[in-house]
């Protein structure tokens, strides 16, 4: 660890705070419907889209009619990307004449865009065409953003409003989420990225002659607008097979640090909408503070488990850090942070292979997944994620005060309870139970390339990837398989789906309740004892569950490495 | 507290039934009702027909299976011993009231006339009409529909003094149970036999027809999640030990998974319940629901009635104010001669204050051959007439009335006054602007003349109750805002409001007053308590979000409470509140607490679990527990006896301060957050050292 890498960190966390409040108060402008700055471009083209679909913008929706739009406009996106990816061989922009896409891989990639995972069982540059680059994913990459933020903007809803009925119109909120907050900032980073060196181009891949006289194809294509979204989107596709560590989607050290920053921009700011539209803005910082020490926490066990090597070689008598899968345009410090983000914010973007971390700085992005992307998380899943974790904390030790728990003026009773731990159930039932499936049938036991517990591993991060929605690979799993293909498409529906309808629920409970006035006997939500405890509660909580199954892998990793141990295939 | 206190929490004549109750409660139909210990016997009863047959085939590891199971089941009867004693403390409370109403005949009426049948209390009927004569006990709860009489309440609020019941007003209420002293009344039956106030209460501390209170069905949704999340946890291991090449006994998964779910929450969430009734009780107030309990935690806003709750129930002299020209001590004389025969407690204070100040000693009015002269509602004063003068106190405005018009001859008043208008109109100014400011103050102005000639006022003050003040700086601590309702003007109100430091008031309230308030305290979300007894505070009472009737009011208002204090003492709200919170905080402390010990038993079980499976693992094992059995079998034993090692806590409940809330919260999470997480890491390396040392694995 140097220095230099600490105060990037540094660097990288006061550029996220200093931008989450003038962001924040520009989106909560924007989620609640008042004038903004590109009003006057954008009102007119609005009201354009609502008359075209017919959606009157004032008539907001119930809590269940808003669960029921979002379903039904996802299932249409899945279906029509899932067409796009089976019949792209006849379409056009298919310079490369890329084939028909396989049934199974094709319902893991539509699925892995719809849910705002990303995961990719394909090599982009050898597998989609342009149209269904730009068309399928990039379109996804924008609605399942922008439906994140709808539904934290609902959820948020349900905490400001007293004795409502509903929780605002899922049209209204994904339609200004993408034209007023996504589109803009997208386009000024494409321009960014361009001047950076990232090919815009709908020309077909470049044939060069190397000076040995080799002919090498360099696929490009339309690369910069697709990373600005994939990055401030979170949703973390790569166009490229190597994604974010491919020089032609992320080709310097500036460029390196403002996807990091993008990556958290939203997720962060979102944060400072929730204060702001409950009417108190510490509220927001409270839970950006718990976020942050987490993220603070698993930055410095990554940093420092990269920068102290390999056990194993250390156990050898070779000193130094493990650079193994890292860009040297990056280094460690520019890796370590990446994984950190990528993984705390349901990015999934990755600059350099996670597999080929050492045993502990792999375990990090393990853990930042499980907890439920709530680190920040995915743009708006991060937020209502927290929130459903706030809502055990606050059920958990609010009695401690001697009252009905409070949230905001919210009683939190038996239905938010029951909601909010139906959220929780369904990660670990997803990343745990097809790990164990895919630990004991041959199908799942052919994925993995290392044996022992480093196999372990590549399994377990590709189903926790996968629920969290996330969409990183570990490496190393060979994933495009019918069995992996429809395991991690269901993890990542249930993943996503399963979280939000019941949030949207406690939203939709929470706006029918009145607000109780704060007094002294209320429980405070702004302090350092707040944020103390939801940290101390999501770890417990959402945390410990994973403790046998990271003690199988990395855990066992690291400490048998330590003592010099390796674990050969087959052993 | 009126009512003895069982001292001891583990006396010998609680236990006993409480381990025959821990047994019987193992009935799967009873155990339902507890989701986590449920799971607990299920996995206990499948493991033992397990172990069963692993003897009959000579299975390995015998001993340590069978130690693991034993402390299942001792961690389910544990569970069912907490409860059971927390119902029976209830009970043996409920019992002492029933005692009292040992099979009491009744003379049931059969008409208007006194003709009546005699039958057993239990067989009236609501609706009933019961005579009642001295020296019969009433036979259930009821209202008095004709007649007064000197009941004896002792059985039920443990006052030996007893009480007037009669028709018509607001003490009209008796309870079954209770003893007329004197004179006969006839009580129209209000309560069937088995659901009067006491059968209710006795319900309410029982198991089996105890309701669920909208937070403990919270809070076992939260528990029964928690659940399930462990059993992902534990069921998805035996794929990873099969993927790393090796097993895991089935004993010692089952042995992780019951550590790991809340099962010290689980046992003791029932116990915690009952002993906050059971604080009630002990306090002589019955709820009518466990909801009303917690309500009284969460209360926002208390309404309290001026008179007997904030103030001692009579006015007060405190001060002589003569008129120019008049000394205090002449003022203080005339005062102290007008009130000699006064009974009312404002004359006798009155005498007090002239002694106490001016050293007049009370004189014999026989002796001073004085008259007294009563008050009447016509000319609304009193006095005496002596050797000749007249001298009389009352109300301002009537004495004013009574010094223009000159005094009747037949009064008897033998000095011949000299009338002179213009002095008295300047006298008169000057008492109205006395009395106005004994108003202003929260002072009853009383005006006193001697033959015709106003001397001066004395004040009478209500007094407030001491140490009412710190109550009320208290329950602004805990965020509670006080409202005073009073039936005094606003200027009055607000000078004994300011005095005893209530947040607000309510001046000449009306019982429709009463209801808004309570109606627009509720539109702003706040939980309302108050107290009430009279017919006319039954729709505040049934509004109020806690409303505790006084055992003495009437039928209607103990019907539209949902608590009924026995000794009809208003100021017990506030005890209420701290009640309520103290329940709401010991469920969230036990929880807490038992949640943060999972940290310490995953430290324990993985690395012995595992250790077969991945040697290098020993490294987690941060106890230095002696061996891999040991290391489970010390979790599952502290796991169990920590259930006991709490019961006490359950029962007492976590001592409450009114502090703040963050004060509070920090005080408690340091102590069971942060306790939860060491505690376990402590006591499971004792009870490992314990084990090894009797050599059990």
């Amino acid at each position: 660890m140097t220095i230099n890498g600490w105060i990037q960190i540094a660097l990288f966390c006061a550029i996220v705070l200093a931008l989450a409040r003038p962001l924040g108060g520009y989106m909560t402008r924007v989620f609640t419907g008042e004038r903004t700055l590109l009003s006057p471009v954008l009102g007119p083209v609005e009201r354009g889209l609502y008359r075209v679909a017919g959606i009157d913008a004032a008539q907001e929706q119930h809590w269940l009619s808003y669960a029921l739009a979002m379903l039904a406009f996802h299932g249409l996106g899945f279906l029509a990307l899932y067409a796009l990816l089976r019949v792209q061989a006849v379409l056009p922009f298919n310079p490369d004449g890329q084939s028909a896409v396989a049934p199974d891989l094709a319902f893991n990639t539509a699925t892995s865009f719809v849910t705002n995972t990303n995961w990719q069982s394909y090599g982009g540059e050898t597998t989609l065409s342009y149209l269904t680059q730009m068309l399928g994913l990039t379109h996804q990459n924008f609605l399942s953003a922008a439906t994140g933020i709808a539904l934290a903007v609902a959820l948020v809803r349900g905490f400001s409003r007293a004795s409502a009925k509903t929780v605002g119109s899922f049209w209204v909120d994904l339609t200004r989420t993408t034209l007023y907050v996504l589109l803009p900032l997208c386009m000024a980073l494409t321009l960014f990225y361009v001047w950076q060196g990232i090919p815009q181009t709908l020309g077909g891949a470049v044939e060069a002659t190397t000076l040995e006289g080799a002919r090498q194809t360099i696929a490009v294509g339309p690369v910069a607008s697709q990373v600005a979204i994939k990055m401030l989107g979170t949703n973390g596709g790569g166009f490229f097979n190597a994604n974010a560590a491919h020089p032609f989607e992320n080709p310097t050290a500036l460029s390196n640090f403002v996807q990091m920053v993008t990556i958290f921009a939203l997720g962060a700011a979102m944060t400072n909408v929730f204060g702001r539209m409950v009417g108190d803005e510490r509220q927001g910082w409270a839970i950006l503070a718990a976020m942050s020490v987490l993220f603070l926490a698993g930055t410095a066990v990554v940093y420092w488990a990269e920068s102290a090597g390999s056990p194993v070689l250390n156990s050898l008598g070779l000193a130094g850090g493990n650079m193994e899968g890292k860009e040297v345009r990056f280094g460690i410090l520019g890796s370590a942070l990446f994984a950190a983000i990528t993984t705390a914010a349901s990015c999934g973007a990755v600059n350099a292979m996670h597999d080929s971390f050492t045993a502990l700085g792999g375990m990090i992005p393990m853990i930042n997944m499980q907890l439920g992307e709530i680190i920040v998380g995915g743009v708006g899943a991060g937020l209502y994620g927290i929130l459903v974790f706030v809502i055990v904390t606050i059920f958990v030790a609010g009695l401690m005060v001697g009252r009905t728990p409070e949230y905001l003026g919210k009683k939190i009773e038996g239905r938010e309870v029951k909601m909010a731990m139906l959220a929780i159930l369904c990660l670990p039932l997803m990343m745990l139970g097809f790990t164990a499936l895919a630990t004991v049938v041959a199908a799942g036991l052919a994925g993995p390339a290392n044996a022992g517990p480093h196999g372990f591993s590549e399994i377990l991060y590709a189903f926790t990837s996968a629920a969290a929605n996330n969409g990183s690979a570990f490496g190393g799993l060979t994933a495009n398989t019918a069995f992996y293909n429809t395991t991690l498409g269901l993890g990542m529906l249930f993943g996503r789906f399963f979280v939000i309808v019941p949030a949207l629920a406690i939203a939709g409970s929470l706006a029918a309740k009145k607000t109780v006035p704060a007094s002294v006997g209320t429980f405070p939500t702004h302090g350092g004892l707040f944020v103390g405890l939801l940290v101390g509660v999501i770890l417990i909580v959402g945390g410990l569950t994973f403790f046998p199954a990271l003690a199988l892998g990395p855990i066992v990793e690291h400490l048998a490495g330590g003592l010099g141990q390796t674990f050969a295939v087959g052993g | 507290m009126a009512r003895p206190n069982s001292a001891s929490l583990f006396s010998a004549a609680l236990v006993g039934p409480a381990l025959v109750g821990a047994v019987t409660k193992l009935d799967p139909r009873t155990m339902i009702r507890n989701p986590v210990m449920f799971v607990v016997e299920v996995v206990a009863a499948l493991t033992t027909i397990l172990f069963l047959r692993d003897v009959a085939t000579g299975g390995a590891n015998l001993a340590f299976s069978g130690q693991i199971i034993l402390w299942l089941w001792f961690t389910v009867l544990f569970a069912n011993f907490a409860e059971a004693i927390a119902e029976g403390r209830g009970k043996a409370q409920a019992d002492s009231l029933r005692r009292t109403r040992t099979e009491t005949m009744a003379k049931r009426l059969r008409g208007s006339g006194r003709d009546y049948d005699t039958v057993p209390g239990n067989d009236l009927k609501v609706g009933d009409v019961v005579l009642v004569e001295a020296g019969d006990i009433i036979p259930s709860d009821g209202e008095v529909i004709l007649g007064v009489a000197s009941v004896n309440e002792a059985a039920i609020t443990g006052e030996s003094a007893p009480v007037i019941r009669e028709s018509g007003g607001d003490r009209s209420a008796v309870t079954g149970g209770t003893q007329v002293l004197s004179d006969e009344i006839r009580v129209r039956i209000t309560a069937a036999a088995g659901s009067t106030f006491v059968d209710r209460m006795i319900a309410l501390v029982e198991g089996a027809s105890r309701q669920k209170t909208p937070n403990e069905i919270a809070l076992n949704i939260l528990l029964a999640g928690l659940t399930i999340v462990f059993v992902f946890a534990v069921a998805s291991i035996p794929s990873f030990a099969a993927y790393a090449g090796g097993s895991i006994p089935l004993i010692v998964l089952v042995a992780l998974f019951v550590t790991l779910i809340p099962t010290t929450i689980g046992a003791l969430l029932s116990a915690i319940g009952i002993a906050g009734m059971d604080r009630l009780v002990r306090f002589n107030v019955l709820a009518m629901s466990g909801r009303a309990v917690e309500a009284a935690g969460d209360v926002d806003t208390l309404l309290l009635d001026k008179t007997g709750t904030i103030t001692l129930g009579n006015r007060q002299a405190t001060e002589f104010r003569p008129v120019h020209g008049v000394s205090e001590q002449d003022l203080a004389d005339a005062a102290q001669l007008a009130s000699l025969a006064d009974e009312t407690p404002e004359g006798r204070s009155i005498v007090v204050l002239a002694k106490d100040k001016y050293g007049l000693r009370a004189r014999d009015m026989a002796s001073l051959n004085a008259t007294f002269v009563p008050f009447t509602a016509q000319t609304r004063m009193s006095g005496v007439d002596i050797d000749g003068s007249s001298i009389r106190k009352g109300a301002v405005e009537s004495i004013i009335t009574s010094v223009r018009q000159p005094p009747m001859a037949s009064r008897g008043s033998s000095a011949a006054l000299a009338y002179s208008p213009g002095v008295a109109d300047e006298t008169i100014r000057e008492i109205q602007a006395i009395a106005e400011d004994v108003a202003k103050a929260g002072g009853t102005p009383l005006a006193v003349t001697r033959d015709g000639r106003l001397l001066g006022v004395v004040t009478l003050k209500d007094i407030v109750k001491g140490g009412i003040r710190e109550r009320f700086a208290e329950l602004r601590q805990m965020g509670i805002r006080t409202v005073m309702i009073t039936g005094d003007n606003p200027m009055t109100a607000a000078a004994i409001a300011a005095e005893a430091g209530v947040d607000d008031f309510l001046a000449q309230a009306t019982p429709e007053d009463k209801l808004a308030l309570i109606r627009k305290e509720q539109a702003q979300g706040k939980l309302v308590a108050m107290c009430g007894d009279g017919t006319n505070d039954a729709p505040a009472l049934a509004q109020a979000d806690v409303g505790v009737a006084m055992n003495t009011g009437t039928v209607a208002a103990r019907e539209a409470g949902n608590m009924v204090d026995l000794d009809s003492d208003p100021t017990k709200l506030i005890e209420i509140v701290g009640i309520g919170k103290q329940l709401l905080m010991t469920r969230g402390a036990l929880t807490t607490f038992s949640i943060a010990n999972d940290v310490a038993k995953y430290f324990a079980i993985i690395p012995a679990m595992f250790l077969v499976l991945y040697p290098q693992l020993q490294a987690l094992n941060v106890m230095r527990l002696t061996s891999p059995e040991s290391a489970i079998l010390s979790a599952i034993i502290f796991n169990a006896l920590i259930i006991v090692v709490l019961i006490p806590l359950a029962l007492k409940g976590v001592s409450y301060r009114a502090v703040g809330a963050g004060a509070l919260l920090r005080r408690n999470l340091a102590v069971y957050g942060l306790g939860g997480i060491l505690v376990p890491f402590l006591g499971i390396k004792a009870i490992d050292l314990g084990i090894t040392a009797l050599h059990l694995v």
